[in-house]
This record gives C-alpha cells, sequence and structure tokens, in this order.
C-alpha cells in the first residue's frame, strides 16, 4: 500500500518537470517565431541563386570549371546538420538514421562527414566514419558568418578534389507540424532541363566565364548553406515545441491520475481508521 | 524572319535576407562590373558581375533607384534576376552611417600599405559612394 506522503511527493516533482516543459515550450515558441521570419526571407535568395546555376550548368559550353565538371564520383562530402541539443523529439533520431541509410547506400565510395550540430557530431564520432570537420553550437547565434566559415571548407574540399561531390542532409522547415527530412545534392550543380523544343543559347560573358565562376561558387554554396542552417534551425525549434508541449501534457494526466490514487488511498486510510474505532467500540 | 519580342520584362532582385524587387519592367539598368548595362526586353541571355552602384527600373511610367552592393547578374529574354550582397531603396539609406563609412575608407585609402587592407577600402569605398549617389534619388516619371 502507498502511502499518502510518498504519493504528495511523487506529485510535487511531476509538478516541478511540468513547469519546466511548459517554460521550455514557451522559450521554443518564442524563439521560433523569429527562426520562421528569417527563413522565409532567406528563401528567395537561395532559390533564385540555384536556379541561376542550374541555368548556368544547362548553357554553358566550358564544362572544365569544377563548379560544372561531372567527375565520376569516388568520394563524396556529406554535410550533416543536427541540433545542438535534445529534448526535440525524434529530430536528431531521424536524422542520424537517415544519415546512416545514405552511409549504408553509399558503401562502394568513399564518404567523408562534416558534422554541424553537436547530436550528429557526438553519435558519428562514436563511429567508424571519416570525420573531416565539425562546427558545434552553432545555433545559439546563428549568423552569417557560420555558413560563411562551413563553405570555406566545402569549397577548400571540393575544389582541391579531394571530394567529387557535396551532399546534404536536414530538415527542412514546412510548417510547425511537418518538416520534412532533405538528401540533396549540391555540388556539382545539376542542370536544368530544357522544355520541349527549347533550345538553351549560352550566355554572353561580361568577364571571362572562369572568373565569374570562381566568384559564384562560393556565393552558391554560402547561400545555401545558410538557407539549411535557418530550415534546420526553425524545424529544430518547432519539433522542440511540439514535443514539450506533449511533455506538459503528459505531466498533466501524470498528476491526474496521481491525485486520484492519492484520494483514494486517504478515503481508503480513513474508513480503516472508522472500522477500526467502530469495532473497538462494539468490542467493548 | 521576324522574332516576337517580350514587351516586358520580369525583374526580380533578392539579397541574402530579403526579396526587394519583383515586378514586370519594361526596363532596367544595371552597374555591371565592366559598366552599366541597359536592358530592354528581348535581351540576349548575359552574365555578369556587378559592382557597387545604382540599379533602376521602369514599371508603369516610373523609374525607380536602388542602391546595391557586389553581386552578380542574370539577363534572359524575359527576365533580369540580380543577386546582391545588399540593396536598399533611397529611403532605407542611413545617410550618416553611409558618410561614416566613406570617411572611414578614405582614411584608411590614406594611411595603410597593405594591398589586402587597402583592396577592402576600396570596395568599401565603392558601397559606400553608390549608396550616397542613390540616396539622394527620387523615383520620377
Amino acid at each position: 500500500m502507498p502511502n499518502v506522503l510518498d504519493i504528495r511527493r511523487r506529485i510535487r516533482s511531476v509538478r516541478s518537470t511540468q513547469q519546466i516543459t511548459r517554460a521550455m515550450k514557451m522559450v521554443a515558441a518564442a524563439r521560433l517565431r523569429r527562426a520562421q521570419e528569417r527563413v522565409i526571407n532567406a528563401r528567395p535568395y537561395a532559390e533564385q541563386m540555384m536556379a541561376l546555376l542550374r541555368s548556368v550548368a544547362a548553357r554553358t559550353e566550358d564544362r572544365s570549371h569544377p563548379l560544372l565538371a561531372n567527375r565520376p564520383v569516388e568520394r563524396i562530402l556529406l554535410v550533416l546538420v543536427t541540433a545542438d541539443r535534445g529534448l526535440c523529439g525524434a529530430f536528431n533520431a531521424n536524422l542520424i538514421r537517415a544519415a546512416q541509410a545514405y552511409l549504408a547506400e553509399h558503401r562502394g565510395v568513399e564518404v567523408s562527414l562534416l558534422a554541424v550540430g553537436r547530436k550528429g557530431r557526438d553519435f558519428f564520432r562514436r563511429h567508424r566514419v571519416r570525420m573531416v570537420g565539425e562546427h558545434v553550437n552553432v545555433f545559439t547565434r546563428l549568423e552569417f558568418a557560420h555558413a560563411r566559415t562551413i563553405t570555406a571548407q566545402i569549397i577548400e574540399l571540393y575544389s582541391s578534389q579531394a571530394v567529387d561531390a557535396v551532399d546534404l542532409i536536414y530538415n527542412e522547415f514546412k510548417s510547425i507540424l511537418v518538416q520534412p527530412l532533405k538528401v540533396e545534392r549540391y555540388l556539382p550543380v545539376r542542370p536544368i532541363e530544357p522544355a520541349e523544343g527549347q533550345v538553351l543559347v549560352d550566355y554572353m560573358y561580361e568577364q571571362p566565364p572562369e572568373e565569374i565562376f570562381a566568384s559564384l561558387l562560393p556565393r552558391y554554396v554560402e547561400a545555401e548553406v545558410y538557407r539549411a542552417l535557418l530550415e534546420s534551425q526553425a524545424a529544430e525549434l518547432a519539433a522542440k515545441m511540439t514535443a514539450m508541449d506533449a511533455a506538459t501534457n503528459n505531466a498533466k494526466e501524470l498528476i491526474d491520475s496521481l491525485t486520484l490514487n492519492l484520494n483514494r488511498v486517504r478515503q481508503a486510510a480513513i474508513t480503516k481508521e472508522i472500522i477500526e474505532i467502530v469495532s473497538g467500540a462494539a468490542a467493548q | 524572319m521576324v522574332m516576337d519580342l517580350p514587351s516586358e520584362l520580369e525583374f526580380s532582385l533578392v539579397t541574402p535576407d530579403r526579396q526587394v524587387v519583383r515586378e514586370s519592367v519594361i526596363a532596367v539598368s544595371i552597374p555591371g562590373k565592366d559598366g552599366y548595362l541597359g536592358i530592354l526586353p528581348g535581351h540576349a541571355p548575359l552574365l555578369t558581375e556587378l559592382k557597387p552602384g545604382e540599379v533602376s527600373y521602369t514599371s508603369a511610367g516610373i523609374t525607380h533607384y536602388l542602391a546595391v552592393s557586389e553581386g552578380f547578374a542574370e539577363v534572359l529574354p524575359q527576365r533580369v534576376i540580380v543577386l546582391a550582397q545588399a540593396s536598399e531603396r533611397p529611403e532605407e539609406i542611413d545617410l550618416s552611417r553611409a558618410e561614416e563609412a566613406r570617411r572611414r575608407a578614405e582614411e584608411i585609402l590614406r594611411q595603410v600599405e597593405s594591398e589586402a587592407e587597402r583592396e577592402e577600402a576600396r570596395r568599401a569605398l565603392e558601397r559606400a559612394m553608390a549608396r550616397l549617389e542613390v540616396a539622394g534619388r527620387a523615383s520620377r516619371p
């Protein structure tokens, strides 16, 4: 028979946990609003940049530039964007599972990992994966400068031909409830397919093409990485909000059932005492 | 053979933090790295880098002005896309900040010897000059 004091103590502890989860939910909701705004504002540039690059890839006849060269893919750089912190439901677990599936799928090629976010790094550090770089604690104060550092590393690996392709795994932010996981190839750039009967003419270049491509490449990767980071941050906060909301509700249910239990036990104790008194009196 | 030339251009100007313009226009002028380019509908495909300067576009009979910093532009017969690192409309430009940036850049150019720093300052100066120039502009017919 559980005693009344023990149950009271448990209720108190569940209630304080509930206060914490509720506070975390509020904080996530407040930060989400800002993150959402940032990602929505960053999308047009990243999308136009992607469109421009794909158009360039389709039109240009000079395919010698690394940006456009389709080398046989023997080594891939996989950029995995996870969160720095947990308590956001299955967010990180899903990303890590997707990365593992990716690794299993690409067993024939050499995959190196660039981990953005503590969770992904911690997981794959314990596994046999070639880790070429890690960027943790970027999400507390996410700036364009972070995208720039990550980009510098990607460009270095790609231009020196240490890798032949660059893929990215991250969570896209669709809405508070939907954050689809994305696996995308960023380099080499995939050319657009011309519509039926359309001929894509090469550009007139105001500057020598190599010059334009050389300055376009980092801008492109930068824009896409920045967008992916913002998407991931918004998705993480949305996942955290949902998870903390569920935790708060669970705590409430738990408190309700414990309270019911408490009352039952209290009742039982009172009933027992009355019976004792009554039977004591009857015995005299 | 007579080619059908489109009569309007889809003009969009984006920066990493927002979409600045997305409009149907009849003419656009952009600051190419090697000089200003005037673009009318039906232009041949062209790709250029931009230097800091003034973008202007005409829609519904009114010409609008914008300051841009470094970037790229893709010109297609029916579309012009400008991807710039930063861009402001005249009323958004902070005059005192631009003035301050110009003074600082000139100061560096006078005193500093290292070529890398001078290059950086030269760019900053170009950006500041572009802003100052555009700040005085008003949209007009």
